[in-house]
């Protein structure tokens, strides 16, 4: 346990993804079987207790200590679970503490505790802990283990110590159970490489770069095809032997939300597409409406019935037995054009390819586009194979509208009349720096552009990720592997010596709120910079 | 005789009026008692300093030799009479040469403490109990959150991140006087045995520590050389905690920011501040050395300065002693 405290408090507050890789890495090292799989398990976000109350952790203290003396200690902490970890203890005879506590014996104590006598089961775990392992016990408890580590972090930090290509790892990664014992015996080089682990498993995505001037001018339209970009979220569509699940595309499972889409998918084979809601060839609803049906625990059959979700077909990955990620994207539309006419077609439509002879004629449909729920075009090079990542070349994006950049939340201010007790102003931020360390440099301020909704759902967010205040402001975590990505919409750009960034937005405002982006994936610098060039 | 006649707060500090001095006044005064070193306590200017030879020696390379009109050491142990009152020096344990001062009179005894801890440190003189009817304790760490791990297991973790991190500088913000000596003999008792790099404010302080015989290996200071950034991978170079939040830090390749301090028991300080590798030492007493310390002593009363003085007095009125807070001005605990 002590190991495992210690990794997760460096992982806090280390913000270098190379740094914390490493931690990660000497950790698997280090810890035995099963107890690094309980810890990636715990950093993944997979492992779960019957959440001990902060209830239960007052009435433990009180049993413990004197009220007033623990008052004064919390006041001065400011995070319960952080103060019983450094004041347990206080009225022990001795400051001794006999044996050690595993991180396998915690996860098997804790779980195996009924509601009733989870307090007990607790408070003899941390009688035999230090502070560090308390903290992380107490966190792991209480459902506040935020470690900074998203599950794409993890995924490379395994490939990273077993030498294997992080798309293997993706590839495995849902089949996998804690405490993923096979998967290190694999990496060890002690075991095969986990087979047929789950059906239905996912595919590691193919991503695209923002097209530029200078890359027209390199590739010949009659080396691409094109098709429209749409406005919804990227998912994987996979089916398998009666087993269907929908991922994100970072390869989240995200079946439990779309029931009613997971029904029409009676087919043996890998879809990637588009996610949005309303009715093929009828209506597509906005980039809101599709809101209405994300992160939700509960889809209620009217809201399922008011925004039906479908799949808008790009690419066909997997056909029964067929793997067809090797073919060239010509053929790969072909079977997709075929496989995708004999499915629902009120869950499952194709996204039409979009001809044109020269750039000019793409450019002017880009411009005025069909359909509002159009966000630009995307280029496909014929010849492509489907290659995981971001490979630069193959595919590009061509966005409508040249004024928007995703940029990260980093600092929040609380707003003024009836938004005094909101945090309303935001501050964002665009990379810098080296790739492998990248910082973020702030570009802009927006103070509308949201939903009252959005707007209560950005000041959870906020308060929840707080990492320091200055008065009336917040600094909000803002990390390439956690961070909230904002499309920030603005009507030009200047060049600016007052401001760091070197640029200045006009008339900048939230346009919409990427929950689904991961933050190192939002835009850099020099995305701002080439638009100050055009 | 009622004690508050015998110590009480003053603007300039603590006051003995029958004894016509002052302990570790913030002001310039006639007649000065100093505990130890650390510039809060000893400041320069007083007419008349009595210290332990060491403290003397340390205000001297701090001030200059010019740093009070006339000074006199004294031994630990050793007693003497200034006007009708006793007063007497004994070791604290906060930093080389610290000292407790016990003040008598008529049968009454006040043992002003300054800062002090109870844990072994092979850089200061160990803390000596001292029976009296009341303590002045100090409270930087007066409360229950504040208990500080063994520091070999704080410096263990320096070393092993130093392996991890080869490529990186580990960069150790260490108070100038008596954390950074006992931080880095601390690491040379761990068994590392290479050239540690230290900042400019260190020098003379460490080389004071040495000519005491305090044996610190190998120091360099953190002067780059032309162009070799390099030099200082998988280094361990010590600093003032300000000097790292200066441009002086960019010398250092990819550097780890570390700091030793007991503040950094506590996760928002420890973000407050930057900090990559927090290292928990302090060289104030924790919790339970402080409440340890006040049922040793078997005072009847406890007077508690500087810090969080509410909890003790609260954990001193549930024991059933006599308690108070000492409201004293200037002392900082931030540096620690």
């Amino acid at each position: 346990m002590d190991r495992f405290a210690e990794l997760l408090d460096r992982l806090l507050l280390t913000s270098s993804r190379n740094a914390k890789l490493t931690l990660m890495q000497d950790y698997f090292r280090e810890a035995p079987d099963p107890d690094r799989g309980l810890a990636l398990a715990a950093t993944t976000g997979n492992l779960s207790f019957n959440a001990v109350k902060p209830g239960v952790l007052r009435a433990l203290m009180a049993d413990r200590m004197d009220e007033t003396l623990f008052a004064y200690s919390y006041d001065y902490v400011g995070d319960l679970a952080e103060t019983v970890s450094l004041v347990w203890g206080i009225d022990a005879e001795t400051d001794t503490i006999p044996g050690g506590v595993s991180l396998a014996e915690a996860v098997e104590r804790l779980h195996a505790a009924s509601r009733s006598d989870a307090p007990k089961v607790l408070a003899s775990l941390l009688d035999r802990m230090e502070a560090a392992s308390r903290f992380a016990t107490l966190k792991l408890v209480t459902g506040g283990l935020r470690v900074g580590v998203s599950a794409r972090l993890a995924k490379q930090a395994l490939a990273d110590y077993g030498g294997v290509h992080v798309h293997e790892v993706e590839e495995l990664w849902h089949g996998l159970e804690p405490p993923y014992e096979n998967l290190f015996a694999w990496l060890d080089g002690k075991g095969e490489k986990p087979v047929h682990a789950a059906l239905a498993m996912f595919r590691p995505v193919m991503l695209s770069n923002a097209v530029e001037d200078s890359d027209l001018a390199r590739i010949e339209p009659e080396d691409y095809a094109a098709e429209w970009k749409w406005d919804g979220i990227r998912v994987q569509a996979v089916a398998e032997e009666g087993v269907a699940r929908l991922y994100s595309r970072t390869g989240d499972d995200i079946s439990g939300t779309f029931p009613d889409l997971l029904e029409a998918m009676d087919f043996d084979a890998a879809i990637d597409g588009e996610l949005l809601v309303g009715v093929p060839g009828d209506h597509t609803g906005t980039f809101s409406d599709l809101q209405q049906r994300l992160n939700r625990k509960v889809v209620t059959p009217k809201i399922q019935k008011q925004f039906p979700a479908f799949v808008r077909a790009y690419d066909l990955l997997q056909e029964g037995h067929d793997d067809l990620r090797r073919l060239p994207f010509a053929e790969r539309r072909k079977r997709l054009e075929a496989f995708v006419a004999k499915l629902d077609p009120a869950r499952f439509d194709l996204s039409p390819l979009v001809p044109f002879d020269d750039w000019a004629q793409l450019e002017d449909m880009r411009r005025a586009p069909r359909h509002p729920v159009i966000e630009g075009v995307m280029l496909k090079r014929l010849d492509s194979p489907y290659v995981p990542g971001r490979p630069k070349g193959p595919w590009f994006k061509w966005k409508r509208d040249p004024h928007t950049v995703d940029a990260v939340l980093m600092y929040a201010q609380r707003g003024h009349g009836k938004r005094s007790s909101y945090y309303s102003d935001y501050t964002f931020g665009v990379w810098t720096g080296p790739e492998d360390q990248p910082e973020l440099v702030p570009v802009g301020k927006a103070y509308f552009g949201f939903t009252d909704e959005e707007l209560k759902l950005l000041d959870k967010y906020i308060r929840d990720n707080t990492i320091d205040r200055f008065g009336p402001v917040r600094s909000v975590r803002a990390e390439p592997d956690h961070g909230l990505v904002i499309e920030v919409a603005f009507e030009g750009l200047n060049r600016s010596t007052r401001h760091k960034s070197g640029v200045a937005m006009r008339f900048p405002r939230v346009s919409r709120l990427r929950w689904d982006k991961p933050a190192h994936e939002a835009d850099r610098i020099e995305t701002l910079y080439a638009m100050l060039d055009a | 005789m009622d004690p508050h006649r015998l110590l009480m707060p003053r603007p300039e500090g603590l006051y003995c009026p029958p004894g016509g001095f002052f302990i570790d006044p913030v002001r310039p005064v006639a007649r000065a008692l100093i505990t130890h070193g650390h510039s809060d306590h000893a400041r320069s200017g007083h007419e008349h300093v009595l210290a332990t030879l060491q403290t003397l020696d340390i205000m001297a390379l701090r001030y200059g030799a010019d740093f009070a009109g006339s000074s006199q050491a004294i031994g630990f142990g050793k007693s003497l009479d200034v006007d009708g009152v006793k007063v007497s020096f004994h070791p604290a344990g906060h930093v080389l040469g610290s000292a407790q001062i016990a003040v008598e009179k008529d049968g009454l005894r006040i043992v002003a403490s300054g800062d002090y801890k109870r844990r072994p440190d092979s850089t200061a003189q160990a803390f000596e109990p001292v029976k009296c009817d009341v303590f002045i304790t100090e409270a930087t760490f007066a409360l229950p959150v504040f208990r500080h791990p063994d520091d070999r297991l704080e410096i263990a973790r320096l070393l092993k991140s130093v392996g991890q991190f080869p490529e990186r500088a580990h960069l150790v913000g260490a108070y100038a006087l008596g954390k950074a000596q006992r931080v880095i003999k601390l690491i040379r008792e761990a068994g590392y045995d290479k050239t540690i790099y230290i900042h400019g404010a260190l020098q003379k302080l460490c080389d004071y520590y040495k000519s005491e015989g305090i044996d610190l290996g190998d120091l360099q200071p953190a002067t780059i050389e032309r162009g070799s950034k390099a030099q200082f991978a998988g280094a361990i170079v010590v600093g003032t905690p300000s000097a790292f939040a200066d441009r002086w830090a960019r010398r250092f390749p990819d550097p780890v920011a570390s700091f030793a301090s007991g503040w950094m028991r506590i996760r928002q300080r420890v973000k407050q501040r930057g900090v990559e590798l927090p290292l928990i030492i302090s060289d104030h007493s924790d919790w339970d050395e402080l409440i340890d310390t006040i049922r040793e002593v078997k005072a009847g009363e406890v007077w508690v300065t500087h810090g969080r003085e509410e909890a003790l007095v609260r954990w001193c009125e549930l024991q059933g002693i006599k308690a108070r807070p000492l409201h004293l001005v200037g002392y900082e605990d931030e540096a620690e």
